[in-house]
């Protein structure tokens, strides 16, 4: 890239470089095997990757093991309540367009206690990124089931197996009004995992991006034993879809092409005959109406404006 | 103080002069949609412009459009007018103008009249083609006269038909000017009122009203013998007029607030209505959230982001954002949550004043969760409390309640026009880099308070958490971090008291009674404290404007009485009816409250009526508490 520049004094270079170490804070206390510190190295390797300023940088989570995120970057951060980083979120970036914004949520937080926000959010549309940790059961209070908990689920709330059908979480997404983005990818499959996240990055809108995530205390059965299994996952893939080199392509014994522009399709995709988990870029619309950008109307009014306005108000009640 | 009860009819003749009066209380009733409250407004208006104290309430039905001529189905308008200024709705209305005479039956329930009032009754139905109403109309008129009222019939819509088509759509501005007869009201300040209404529907539909009212002036000269001078203090001061949401909303944009996260709820959802159809022009915007949880996690969320945000709400409201709550508090979170209280628990009374959340708001929340909560006891403090929260969130790093009801929100009075200060404005977000060395709870032993870093400013970085946690911010596994920063969240609130001003007394400050209250019913208390005294009894009153902290010198104030009784619009049980005794007795909510902070025997004088305490029912109160004490003073002697 340099080679073509003849004159250098035009290149812009940064007056800082953030490394790895740069978006790390205290030590993940995750246990280990835990599918969470997988998603923290490829977001930590994503702010390194796009040079993300640390003070621009917000990570909002609600309650739960993945909500401990922000606690492990180095940049800013806000860990609320059980279910509710969608709104906090949504406030953060309302009125501060120059903010980059992650969401951290899990199954519990997002598809059951903060189910309503989830619906909202998606229709919102808010330029950010959600990353959603479904591990397939409540962690921080011990097992529990939780609504994307697979029937017959052993947990301490059912102990002789939960019997509902679980909530697909993408399935609901892709029928939530104003939808523009939603992938799949699986903690295990850390090249998948990484082009996942920089592309939902890359996104204009909200990006929900669901991650399988192993929890290798409370489900040994679940998407543990998938990361061993190669056959587990099925590769949505198209030339507008997730990005990857040929030889991690090549790696995924299934293959499906599938145009995320196709939302009727996508539908289709979200569960497969053969069982095995779907991952990839299920549906991109960068056209879908962007609440953030009414948001942002009107940003740091003058005063002299404001003055002006609000006397204009007082007229229509002077007497 | 001279009032117009008990009217005396004056003779008949055109050039006869109107009796002065101090102070009218009128009522215009009707069905819904016949613009009742139109007619009110303009009515107090055009009594504002002539320089008289005036305070305004609508008669809301509780639903949208009951059906006509049902006896809950009032809708209308109450205006009180004075020589000098109107604090409050008053007691017994004088003069009631009613479009038909079973709507009547809903305020005679809720004993809004008395023996002497006038009703002002349209006389179409008496001779209605339908039998039942016009036997309905008959039995309501010897219903009135029989429990006292002075009934007048009249013939409007017949009046109102000589001069218009369609009698519905004007004979609000007929009564207007049959009102504005009644009580020497400035013909052009009228005419210019309805011009002013009318504006954006042009000239004709401004022509025909002004024939409207021209018409019902002229009848009322001709035809009733009812005719009053309300002598007004003439004044150079610009004044505005509107209701206590309305100031809300004005506080909102004068403080600078850029965002309202808000959820609909009745009565506080007038605010945001103002609010989202001002608050461009100040550069702000309104969020509509999917629930109250959502819209103070929004609030939150643009409040840690540099943007101090407002979320307005009512009791139900209120208890869903609990959590949100304890969190601002926790995490120190700046904040203004504006709760327009209504009747509870539950869904309760949602149109109607009840002063029921202050104890909610001061301990609702699990653990301890010290918080800043003001309560206006004016529409014009309205507008002022709000712009004060954003100052105190702000410099306190905590959320602060604004406690307004649904008496201030519907309420319409004049005051002042507000001198705009652009120092009111919350300035530019802070983006200049976090001083090196500081940590992001940097306590002050002294204050409690510390500095905060807003995203954006360079090496500043932290995550704000609800558990507990030590001065970096950093989730606290030393149990004494969590007894630290508790001590220095409580400390704040310490540090704002020191800053306060002893309140002052209204009336001697020292004597046998003190009513002591907050919120919207200063102006009922003082006009009763006033008539009491001016009978003879030794009776003040002291208003608390700040709940939490409490003002200083409360206690030494009280101890200069030898009674205190609480006056506030919540529930508190009566020693004497079943069961009730001293010991078991509940108190009303600032009673409790101040008695568990002073240790002094306060008593409670309360109901949950829905109404707004009127200055009537105090000042039988206070008779009642002297007869009793004077009753004891003699069996003791």
């Amino acid at each position: 890239m340099i080679g073509i520049k003849a004159d250098l004094t035009e290149l812009e270079l940064p007056e800082v470089y953030y490394s790895i170490g740069d978006y790390g804070s205290s030590t993940a206390r995750w246990c280990p095997g835990c599918g969470a510190h997988a998603i923290l190295a490829s977001v930590q390797k994503l702010c390194r990757e796009e040079q993300l300023p640390p003070e621009k940088t917000v990570f909002v989570s609600g309650i739960g093991c993945s909500s401990r995120f922000p606690h492990y970057m180095k940049t800013y951060g806000f860990h609320g309540l059980h279910g509710r980083a969608l709104p906090v979120a949504e406030g953060v970036k309302f009125r501060r367009p120059d903010l980059d914004v992650f969401v951290i949520t899990g199954d519990g937080d997002c598809c059951s206690i903060g189910a309503g926000h989830w619906i909202h959010a998606i229709r919102y549309n808010v330029n950010m990124v959600v990353l959603l940790f479904d591990n397939e059961i409540y962690g921080l209070t011990k097992k529990q089931t939780s609504p994307t908990s697979p029937v017959g689920t052993h947990s301490n709330t059912h102990p002789e197996g939960s019997f509902l059908p679980p909530i697909n979480p993408i399935q609901s997404t892709l029928g939530f009004t104003n939808v523009s983005f939603v992938a799949q990818t699986a903690d295990w499959h850390p090249a998948h995992l990484y082009s996942t996240i920089k592309k939902a990055h890359e996104h204009q809108g909200l990006s929900f991006v669901r991650i399988l995530q192993r929890c290798p205390i409370w489900m040994k059965d679940g998407f543990t034993s998938c990361a061993s299994e190669p056959k587990s996952l099925t590769l949505l893939d198209h030339s507008n879809g997730i990005e990857l080199d040929d030889q991690v392509r090549k790696s995924f014994e299934q293959v499906i092409e599938h145009n995320p522009s196709d939302i009727d399709k996508a539908r289709e995709f979200v569960e497969l005959e053969d069982g095995s988990l779907p991952i990839g870029l299920f549906y991109q619309n960068e056209d879908a109406v962007r609440y953030d950008k009414y948001g942002a109307h009107n940003l740091n009014m003058p005063v002299n404006q404001r003055l002006d306005g609000l006397n204009e108000q007082l007229d229509k009640y002077a007497i | 103080m001279e009032t117009a009860t008990n009217v005396e009819a004056t003779p008949k003749n055109s050039t006869r002069k109107p009796i002065k009066i101090s102070e009218a209380i009128v009522e215009i009733v009707s069905d819904s949609g016949e613009g009742a409250q139109k007619c009110g407004q303009s009515l107090g208006a055009i009594s504002a412009k002539m320089g008289n104290g005036v305070w305004t309430v609508e008669i809301i039905p509780a639903e949208i459009q009951p059906p006509a001529r049902s006896r809950a189905g009032a809708s209308g308008i109450r205006v009180r007018i004075g020589s000098k200024k109107v604090t409050n709705m008053g007691d017994h209305a004088q003069l009631v103008v009613a479009f038909n005479e079973q709507v009547l039956f809903g305020r005679v329930t809720q004993r809004a009249y008395k023996p002497g009032t006038v009703l002002i009754i349209e006389n179409k139905w008496a001779n209605d083609p339908t039998e039942k109403i016009r036997n309905e109309y008959h039995e309501a008129l010897t219903h009135f006269k029989e429990i006292g009222a002075d009934v007048i019939e009249i013939p409007m819509e017949e009046e109102c038909l000589k001069v218009v088509r369609d009698a519905r759509k004007g004979k609000n501005m007929w009564v207007l000017g049959m009102l504005s007869f009644i009580y020497s009201r400035d013909k052009e300040k009228a005419e210019n009122q309805i011009h002013r209404i009318f504006k954006k529907k042009g000239d004709k539909v401004i022509l025909p009203n002004v024939e409207l009212f021209r018409a019902g002036y002229q009848w009322a000269q001709a035809n009733l013998d009812l005719h009053f001078e309300i002598p007004a203090m003439e004044t150079d001061e610009e004044m505005v007029v509107m209701n206590g949401n309305e100031a809300i909303s004005f506080g909102v944009m004068a403080a600078g607030i850029d965002v309202c996260s808000m959820y609909p709820i009745t009565p506080a959802t007038s605010a945001s209505h103002h609010l989202a159809e001002a608050i461009h022009s100040v550069g702000g915007i309104v969020h509509q959230a999917e629930d109250e949880i959502a819209a103070i996690g929004f609030a939150i969320g643009s409040s840690y982001s540099g943007k101090t945000a407002v979320t307005i709400t009512s009791g139900p409201g209120i208890a869903l954002k609990t959590e949100f709550i304890g969190l601002a508090v926790m995490a120190e979170v700046p904040l203004v949550i504006v709760d327009v209280q209504r009747g509870g628990p539950s869904t309760g009374l949602p149109t109607k004043v009840e002063q029921g959340d202050l104890l909610a708001v001061l301990y609702g929340d699990p653990g301890d969760a010290p918080k800043v909560i003001l309560a206006p006891s004016s529409i014009e403090e309205c507008f002022h409390f709000v712009i004060l929260a954003r100052k105190l969130a702000e410099s306190f790093r905590t959320p602060v309640f604004v406690l307004s009801d649904a008496n201030l929100a519907t309420g319409v009075s004049p005051f002042p026009r507000p001198k705009i200060n652009e120092e009111w404005f919350a300035l530019p977000i802070d983006q200049s880099p976090w001083k090196e060395g500081v940590r992001s709870y940097d306590w002050s032993d002294d204050t409690g308070l510390s500095q905060r870093p807003i995203p954006g400013m360079k090496d500043g970085m932290y995550t704000l958490t609800g558990l507990a946690h030590d001065e970096e911010s950093h989730v606290a596994y030393d149990p004494a971090i969590n007894q630290r920063s508790a001590e220095h969240r409580s400390r704040k609130i310490a540090a704002l008291q020191q800053s306060l001003k002893v309140p002052k007394v209204n009336g001697d400050e020292e004597g046998d009674l003190l009513l002591i209250g907050w919120g919207s019913t200063k102006g009922a208390i003082e006009e009763a404290v006033e008539k009491a005294r001016a009978a003879g009894y030794n009776v003040s009153n002291l208003h608390l404007h700040f709940l939490s902290p409490l003002e200083p010198g409360i206690k030494e104030i009280m101890q200069k009485f030898k009674k205190v009784v609480a006056v506030e619009i919540n529930y508190s049980d009566v020693v004497g009816r079943p069961l009730i005794t001293e010991e078991n007795r509940r108190h009303s909510q600032l009673a409790f409250y101040l008695r568990a902070v002073t240790l002094i025997d306060i008593d409670s004088y309360s109901n949950v009526f829905g109404q707004p305490m009127s200055p009537m029912r105090i000042f039988r109160m206070i008779e009642r508490t002297f007869k009793l004490y004077n009753k004891q003073k003699e069996e003791n002697s």
